[in-house]
Parts: structure tokens; C-alpha cells; sequence
């Protein structure tokens, strides 16, 4: 099956790509993906340790089976909102 | 209850006096607005951008939350989007009421979860740099990688 990979942030620049498919086994889910993904890339990053995940735009588990055709947002922390000092 | 992502500059005096009733005693603004600095360094503009139909709807569930949560009567939630000069409105959210308390509690708390979970990122640049701006922590339940991936 293909799920449909959205980068954002960070991430946008990791992969230096804003969108692409993946091929996955059945019954992959959103942790498989995700280990498969940092496994593509070499550079360090602590954004793994910290995003979170939306399938078709709602926020998902690790354990959240994906299915053909999902939409998956990998999702750096948000910084909306008005600027902040770190800490603040 | 009016919500919006734009790439327009936000109408913030509009959106005050557009939501007044006759039976609101308070109104509360909150105008998030593009500092000229961060931590020392110089900002000479930012760059937002959202995963736009799932910041829209998150803006959307958060704006009904805050009115079933808070004794309010109405709230308008706009973010803007795209390249933001210093000074300017990235954020504005209002909150009318018949009284004060419940106002200046619903804007808190909106601007508060806003800033953890609506997917908006900004990149600052800097007069001698450009980052991604470090947001904050997702809430807990929402980190997907933390256990395995650590």
C-alpha cells in the first residue's frame, strides 16, 4: 500500500521535500513508518523525540494502523501564535 | 463564532467591533503581534505557515470548545499567514461576554492551546540568521514518537 507523507517545519528541510509517497507492508502502522522515515535519513535530529503525527488530519498513536491512500502529516512542535521567548 | 487562516493583514479593530451585543459587558482581546527580537537577536521578519485544513479545523474544534467550557457568548479566532513585518498581527482572538472573569479566562486559554496544538510553525529570520522557531511541547497524549523512538 502507498500512504501520502506531509512534512512541515523542520522536517520540511530534512527531507528536503513537502509531500511524498511511501510504500508500505499491509498492516504498517504510524511507528513502522516512522522508523522507516528516520531511517532514510542520517542527519541528527531531536525532532523525532518530540512531533506528533496527524492521519487525515487528526492526531494519531504510534499504534494507529495506516491504510492505502492516508494523508500523514509528521508534525514538528507547533509555534503558532505570537512569538514567545524561550522559556516564557 | 468566526474563524480564519489569512494571508491578508488582520482586521483587528473590525473583528472588536463587529462581535459587541448589547448584552455583552465585556470584550477581550488578545493581538499576538511580531516582536523585534528574540532573545537578543534581531528579527527582520517571519514566515508562518500551517497545515492549513487541519490548523482551520483545529481553530474551528478549539473556538466551539472554549464556548461549551466558558460562560461566553461569542469568540473570533484569525491567524495569519505568510511573510509578517515587526509589529504586525500574527494572531488576534476576541472573546465577548456578559462579564469579565469568563472573558479573560476563555482568552487565555485559547491563545494557551492554540500555541500547543494548532499546526502553524514560524520560521524567523534573524538580521544574522534563519531557524525554525522551537515551539512548544506537544500535550502529552499527542506526542506520538516518544515511546519507541527516544
Amino acid at each position: 500500500m502507498r500512504v501520502n507523507v506531509l512534512y512541515f517545519g523542520t522536517l520540511k528541510d530534512l527531507f528536503a521535500s513537502e509531500r511524498a509517497p511511501v510504500e508500505l507492508p499491509d498492516g504498517a502502522t504510524v511507528d513502522s513508518l516512522l522508523s522507516l522515515l528516520r531511517g532514510q535519513t542520517s542527519k541528527q535530529s531531536d525532532v523525532w523525540r518530540t512531533l506528533a503525527v496527524a492521519v487525515n488530519q487528526e492526531y494519531a498513536a504510534l499504534s494507529t494502523t495506516l491504510r492505502d491512500g492516508d494523508e500523514v502529516a509528521l508534525l514538528p512542535p507547533v509555534s503558532g501564535g505570537a512569538p514567545r521567548r524561550c522559556g516564557a | 463564532m468566526r474563524v480564519e487562516l489569512t494571508t491578508a493583514v488582520i482586521p483587528s479593530a473590525q473583528a472588536l467591533e463587529e462581535i459587541k451585543l448589547a448584552s455583552d459587558g465585556a470584550v477581550c482581546v488578545f493581538d499576538g503581534i511580531v516582536r523585534d527580537n528574540t532573545r537578543g537577536r534581531q528579527t527582520l521578519f517571519l514566515d508562518y505557515e500551517a497545515y492549513e485544513e487541519m490548523a482551520l479545523s483545529q481553530m474551528r474544534s478549539l473556538a466551539a470548545e472554549a464556548l461549551t467550557k466558558f460562560a461566553i457568548r461569542d469568540v473570533a479566532l484569525l491567524h495569519r499567514l505568510g511573510r509578517l513585518e515587526v509589529g504586525e498581527t500574527s494572531v488576534l482572538i476576541v472573546v465577548a461576554s456578559a462579564h469579565r472573569v469568563a472573558a479573560f479566562d476563555a482568552c487565555r486559554w485559547l491563545i494557551d492551546t492554540l500555541k500547543k496544538t494548532v499546526p502553524i510553525w514560524k520560521k524567523e529570520h534573524f538580521a544574522d540568521g534563519v531557524v525554525w522557531a522551537a515551539g512548544e511541547s506537544f500535550p502529552e497524549e499527542l506526542v506520538a514518537a516518544k515511546e519507541t523512538l527516544g
